[in-house]
């Protein structure tokens, strides 16, 4: 579904501030796929997620996704067909727009028609919204008229999933979407999560710095190092892999002592 | 004080409040929906002026609003163009644009530094002549300012409610999730900026009829007037749907008209209108701050009432 070849990314080139963050990475997404993706604060994750979504242009390599070369296709082209998560819930919806704007802004991705732009949100619609938002079982659709910015956090980052995936991505970002939330809700919006993801067979990117996450959900794990994916697993081999392995591999490919605070060890 | 409110000077607020209200609500498209300080507004609305101005000397009375609000988007495009495609910041995009609109306002009046419009038709004046009921003469310029502006309000409303509309809220609204939805900001910031000049254009179209002449000059501080009207509107009303927001908009036009027609009543002299303006808009925009900061006070000098009850007060 989605092919990365090679691609490279330097952020500041010719400076002293030269970053390298994307080193040739390559990654061959299989349709139907749920990668995880752990690795310390600066390995390049959330860089290869703007890479992918066309927040910048990569300097070298092809992104192709679902077949088609999307290296220089514009950021909201490309994301008619990408979901995106951010860690802050803030960042995913409009705060002074009512939960059904915010739902008919996402739902834009699902009409191509020029004359859609003058057409107001539909009854039908607004039907279709209410049992989405039902399926989240927060009581989020009888307060359809009310501006997201009331919504607390957790909410707010279950509607942005619901959003993101109303209409079927052919590849859904999650950078650590659930880092911000308390360990209920997150536990509750990861459920989701797994929920839409497994019954749409979305191919997924989920980045985390919960090592269990990063093994028991989905059914690949890659680790990112300096700008590369220094380690990628699946199948038989993944599922004999343990917490205390990977954390082994962590060191070894960082060559460095694991002090990230942020990597937990959540059973 | 009785003779502060009479009959002609609400009259006249009402007038000159709804024809600016129209400036006001093109600054409630760029300031508040999307977040953008359009600082064109005064140039514009004396292109609006002039166009208008000299369409309906040439003749054409009801042309010259369609001309004007034609004359409005270009001016927005070229500003919208400025900050999305020139990478230019939108503030400076604006005094850019405003600073050239000089040049081009003084030679859409043929080189000249204002007309009139003594002796032309004119929409008031063709409007004036339907009727010769006594109550018609004196109101026929409300009854009309008024329809134009409901219509615009109405339209304006309905817009915002359109996708295209909800496009451009949530570009305003947050940057995050535009980029990450399918909505191109290039395009909703440039429909948005369109969209607002041509009413500022409109504006001074009507203002040009209205008191038939046009002066290079009259746009100086229209910026500022808007942006008093928009915040007065705003505080009265409130939060709200779109249309009451709108509705609220051109009744803080009206009012600060008012307010400045009675600040002249009380024998303010004519030069002095400029500071009573800025005063005006000072505090109106200062107003909402104040009241946030008096209540705060109010709750600090008695912590024993309101902190005290929930017994961790201090900790």
């Amino acid at each position: 579904m989605l092919t990365l070849k090679k691609i490279s990314k330097t952020f500041n080139p010719g400076t002293v501030n030269e970053k390298k963050a994307l080193d040739a990475v390559s990654l061959d997404l299989a349709d139907g796929d749920f990668a995880t993706i752990v690795g310390s604060n600066g390995a390049g994750k959330s860089t290869l997620f703007n890479a992918i979504t066309g927040a910048f242009y990569v300097d070298e390599g092809q992104i192709i996704l679902a077949g088609e070369d999307i290296t220089y296709v514009k950021e909201h082209v490309r994301s008619k067909v990408i979901g995106h998560l951010f860690q802050d819930p803030l960042k995913g919806t409009a705060p002074h727009m009512t939960i059904e704007e915010n739902m008919a802004l996402a739902y834009l991705r699902a009409s191509t028609a020029p004359h859609a732009y003058f057409s107001r949100i539909s009854g039908r619609e607004k039907a279709l919204f209410r049992e989405q938002l039902a399926l989240l079982d927060m009581g989020l659709e009888d307060r359809m008229k009310q501006p997201v910015g009331l919504l607390s956090g957790g909410q707010r980052q279950a509607l942005t999933l619901l959003m993101a995936t109303m209409v079927t991505p052919k590849i859904l970002l999650l950078d650590e979407h659930t880092a911000a939330l308390d360990p209920a809700t997150a536990q509750k919006v990861l459920e989701l999560t797994r929920r839409i993801v497994a019954k749409r067979r979305i191919t997924c990117l989920m980045v985390t710095h919960n090592m269990h996450q990063a093994l028991e959900l989905g059914n690949r794990t890659l680790m990112m190092n300096g700008g590369n994916i220094v380690f990628d697993v699946q199948g038989e081999e993944r599922s004999r892999l343990t917490i205390d392995d990977l954390l082994s591999k962590f060191h070894d490919s960082a060559g460095v002592r694991l002090d990230n605070d942020r990597i937990l060890l959540s059973r | 004080m009785g003779s502060i409110f009479t009959l002609s000077i609400l009259q006249s607020a009402l007038e000159l409040g709804c024809i600016y209200s129209l400036v006001a609500l093109a600054l409630f498209l760029s300031f508040s929906i999307l977040n953008i300080a359009d600082l064109s507004t005064d140039g514009c609305f004396t292109l609006g002026c002039s166009v208008g101005a000299v369409v309906t000397i040439a003749g054409h009375p009801f042309l010259a609003f369609p001309a004007a609000m034609a004359a409005g988007v270009c001016s927005g495009f070229v500003t919208a163009f400025l900050q999305t495609r020139m990478g230019v910041p939108s503030i400076l995009a604006g005094i850019i644009v405003n600073t050239g609109l000089y040049t081009v306002n003084i030679a859409v009046m043929g080189f000249s530094s204002n007309v009139n419009l003594f002796g032309c038709d004119t929409m008031f004046s063709l409007a004036k002549d339907l009727s010769d009921a006594a109550w018609y003469g004196s109101w026929h310029k409300i009854v009309i300012v008024a329809a134009i502006v409901l219509i615009i309000g109405v339209i304006i409303s309905w817009f915002l409610n359109t996708r295209l509309g909800l496009s451009i809220r949530a570009t305003g609204d947050n940057e995050y999730m535009v980029r990450a939805s399918s909505i191109d900001p290039i395009f909703t910031v440039t429909v948005g900026l369109c969209v607002a000049n041509s009413l500022t254009a409109l504006s001074g179209a009507i203002l040009a009829q209205y008191q038939k002449s046009c002066d290079i000059n009259l746009g100086t501080g229209m910026v500022t007037i808007a942006l008093a009207s928009l915040i007065i509107g705003e505080t009265l009303i409130g939060k709200g749907g779109m249309f009451k927001r709108v509705l609220g908009v051109i009744l803080g036009s009206c009012l600060y008209r008012f307010i400045v027609a009675v600040a002249l009543r009380m024998s303010v002299p004519a030069e002095c209108l400029k500071l009573v303006s800025a005063m005006i808009v000072a505090f109106a925009i200062a107003f909402p701050y104040l009241k946030g900061k008096a209540s705060f006070y109010k709750m600090r000098r008695m912590p024993a009432k309101t902190g005290g009850e929930d017994g961790d007060d201090g900790c």
